[in-house]
């Protein structure tokens, strides 16, 4: 392999029912700083039916190119279609770094064109960075439960890839009207010779629970105990028009469903603020809201690691504290009231 | 139906611990169990035998301790079970991992064929779920990862319909067989044993593979030499500079979070509007 040859930053850019997805954008974000530093175009790889229009928004996030195919077989994702598109693109076009969001059909396409171009994949990461005279991505990620994070390299093959959860890097202002070049490719797969059929999709559209977007999140764990102190932190919830959050062990209890878990093995929150009531913080959980603009902590041992992470501690029983916090909420806003979900985006008013 | 499980001995990772001078995993402090969303994939399969007959054999690369997951497979009900133990696996990346099993799997099933690979969604170590689709890739088989319920098995038309958990939902999804599935925790509940499964499996001796005993094998594609990815530095997760503590009783406790919150004016506005 002429490590040479290849040159450029990619990013799958994943789009459901024609609509981009975030985790593609964020990426965008975080490719831009690396293709800028290793001086080369930064580009997004775009694939669907009538998909083209959206080329703009990718530009707009910050890619040079956008590499469209477009095509009836490709309108719903399957690994079987999507890795041999994706695994031409790569070997025309030879890229050297590619990521993709790790959502269900982000992973699912990586893991098949790792071995199908036979290059590595580091899953899950958090942090990217390169080092500049190897040109050589350093993806790293927590691993063993969480235990310990670690650098994963790929030097001897390429593209070098990576997978990067939802939430973790940040998309850029997007820059309106910016523009770049868009590549055409085809593909000459027929229905008659594919194996696998998406026959329906179904999205359970009542979902309440929506942990990424919420603006403020109340997360209970152990500490609240059982039924009546899930209660207690759904009423502070209430009062803020918060979205409740849980450890895993009080999902694993069966108190709350698995939709409401932050952590490695549940959703990456950034909210502006961040409840962790009864919550020990365990690196597990720590790895999924430590991005938090305001983490607050309450916890009856002084001890307890959610304090290193958390930007204001109270020691103090929750069964005591939150049923006042809540009361106090509720007078503070009597005149005053939580920014609605859909009034959001216009700027504080008040 | 021959179904092939592949799974995985893992360290139980809930107790692993870190040694704090050197930043290396203490193994000896976690138990080994089988993967858990591996013990899932082997109840599926054991349950899609229950219905359509046929067999279930596993198959693990690791140690000679892995003998232990695999004799955990057989309580659960497998038929039978292989280990790929050699140093020349050792090392193995998810790549060099998916190669090693495929070449058992192919010399495996020379005689019989196989209609159905089985792999959980992830190994609990790793946290990858590369190895399931590396493998179908290497078969030239279908992948459908985060499998959540087998809809319908038509052994006759060779084909299976079963729903892949995606974001805010499912979708159903058809395949021809052969086809391999990744298995989510929620397709199946793992039965309690029954005691003549307890039984064979105290007595079961698993099959033994080196890499001698494969066929046609890339030497180079195996183990460390064999896998792109290596590890870097590792380190432990950084700590932070700490919390404010917030002192006094709770009554002031609570006043001062509630003051320092409603000074964040983007996320409160005032009621009917009459300031804005
Ligand atoms: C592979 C793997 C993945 C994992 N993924 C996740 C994940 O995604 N998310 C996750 O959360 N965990 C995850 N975990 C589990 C994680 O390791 C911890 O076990 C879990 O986060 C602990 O939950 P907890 O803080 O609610 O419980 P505990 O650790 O039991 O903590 C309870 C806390 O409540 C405090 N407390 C008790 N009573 C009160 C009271 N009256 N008032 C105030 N405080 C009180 C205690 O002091 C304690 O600090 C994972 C583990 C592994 C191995
Ligand atoms: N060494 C191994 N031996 C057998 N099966 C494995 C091995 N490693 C991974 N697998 C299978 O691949 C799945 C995903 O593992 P991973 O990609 O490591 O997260 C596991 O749940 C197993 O089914």
């Amino acid at each position: 392999m002429n490590m040479d040859e290849y040159r450029g930053v990619w990013v799958f850019i994943e789009q459901r029912d024609g609509d981009l997805v975030d985790v593609g954008l964020e990426l965008l974000g975080a490719g831009r700083d690396l293709a800028d530093k290793l001086e080369v175009d930064l580009c997004g790889i775009l694939l669907g039916h009538n998909v083209k229009g959206l080329s703009k928004g990718i530009f707009e996030y910050g890619a040079d190119k956008v590499y469209v195919i477009d095509d009836p077989i490709l309108e719903k994702y399957r690994s079987e279609t999507y890795m041999i598109a994706v695994g031409d693109l790569v070997r025309k076009y030879k890229p050297e770094i590619f990521l993709y969001g790790a959502t269900s059909n982000g992973k699912d396409l990586a893991s098949a064109v790792a071995t199908e171009v036979m290059t590595g994949l580091t899953a899950d990461t958090t942090m990217l960075d390169v080092d500049l005279e190897k040109r050589l991505l350093e993806a790293s990620r927590p691993a063993f439960g969480g235990n310990i994070m670690a650098t994963i390299l790929c030097k001897k093959h390429r593209p070098q890839m990576a997978t990067v959860r939802p939430k973790v890097m940040k998309k850029l202002e997007p820059e309106v009207g910016r523009t770049g070049q868009i590549i055409e490719e085809t593909i000459s797969l027929k229905e008659e010779d594919l194996r696998t059929k998406v026959l329906e999709i179904v999205r359970d559209t009542k979902k309440a629970v929506n942990l990424e977007d919420a603006d403020i999140i109340v997360a209970g764990g152990k500490g609240i105990k059982d039924e009546k102190g899930l209660k207690m932190i759904e009423e502070l919830a209430d009062v803020l028009n918060a979205t409740v959050g849980a450890s895993r062990d009080i999902v694993e209890a069966g108190l709350i469903s698995h939709a409401h878990q932050v952590g490695q093995t549940g959703l990456t929150v950034t909210p502006k603020v961040y409840f962790a009531i009864g919550i020990s913080g365990a690196i597990q959980h720590k790895v999924g809201m430590e991005n938090s603009e305001t983490i607050i902590a309450i916890n009856t041992d002084p001890a307890a690691p959610i304090f290193d992470v958390a930007h204001y501690g109270i020691v103090a029983d929750a069964f005591e504290i939150v049923p006042i916090l809540t009361e106090e909420f509720k007078k503070a806003l009597q005149h005053v009231e939580p920014v609605k979900e859909k009034e959001k985006g216009g700027v504080a008013h008040a | 139906m021959n179904i092939l499980v592949c799974i995985k001995q893992v360290p139980d990772t809930k107790i692993i611990k870190v040694n704090p001078k050197t930043n290396t995993l203490d193994r000896s402090s976690a138990p080994a169990i089988l993967n858990p969303y591996d013990a899932h994939a082997v109840e599926e399969a054991v349950r899609l035998r229950k219905v359509h007959g046929g067999k279930v054999t596993v198959l693990s690369m690791g140690p000679p301790q892995a003998r232990e997951a695999i004799k955990k497979c057989v309580e659960i009900g497998a038929d039978e079970g292989y280990l790929i133990s050699d140093r020349r696996f050792a090392g193995a990346d998810t790549l060099a991992t998916s190669y090693a099993l495929f070449k058992a799997i192919d010399k495996m099933m020379k005689e019989d064929g196989v209609d159905l690979v089985l792999c959980g969604k992830h190994a609990i170590d790793g946290d990858t779920g590369q190895v399931g689709p590396g493998i179908a890739r290497r078969m030239g088989i279908p992948p459908l990862t985060n499998c959540i319920k087998v809809e319908e098995v038509d052994l006759k038309g060779k084909t299976m319909k079963v729903r892949r958990k995606i974001e805010n939902g499912y979708e159903l999804i058809q395949s021809t067989l052969p086809c391999l599935l990744t298995v989510e925790k929620e397709i199946n509940q793992v039965a309690y044993s029954p005691l003549p499964n307890m039984l064979r499996a105290a007595r079961y001796n698993p099959i033994v593979w080196t890499v001698d005993d494969l066929d046609d094998v890339d030497i180079k594609q195996l183990g460390l030499k064999g896998s792109p990815t290596i590890v870097g530095k590792m380190w432990p997760p950084a700590k932070s500079e700490g919390a404010q503590m917030i002192e006094g009783d709770v009554k002031k406790q609570a006043t001062e979070i509630v003051t320092m919150l409603l000074q964040k004016r983007e996320l409160f506005e005032v009621k009917g509007g009459e300031q804005a």
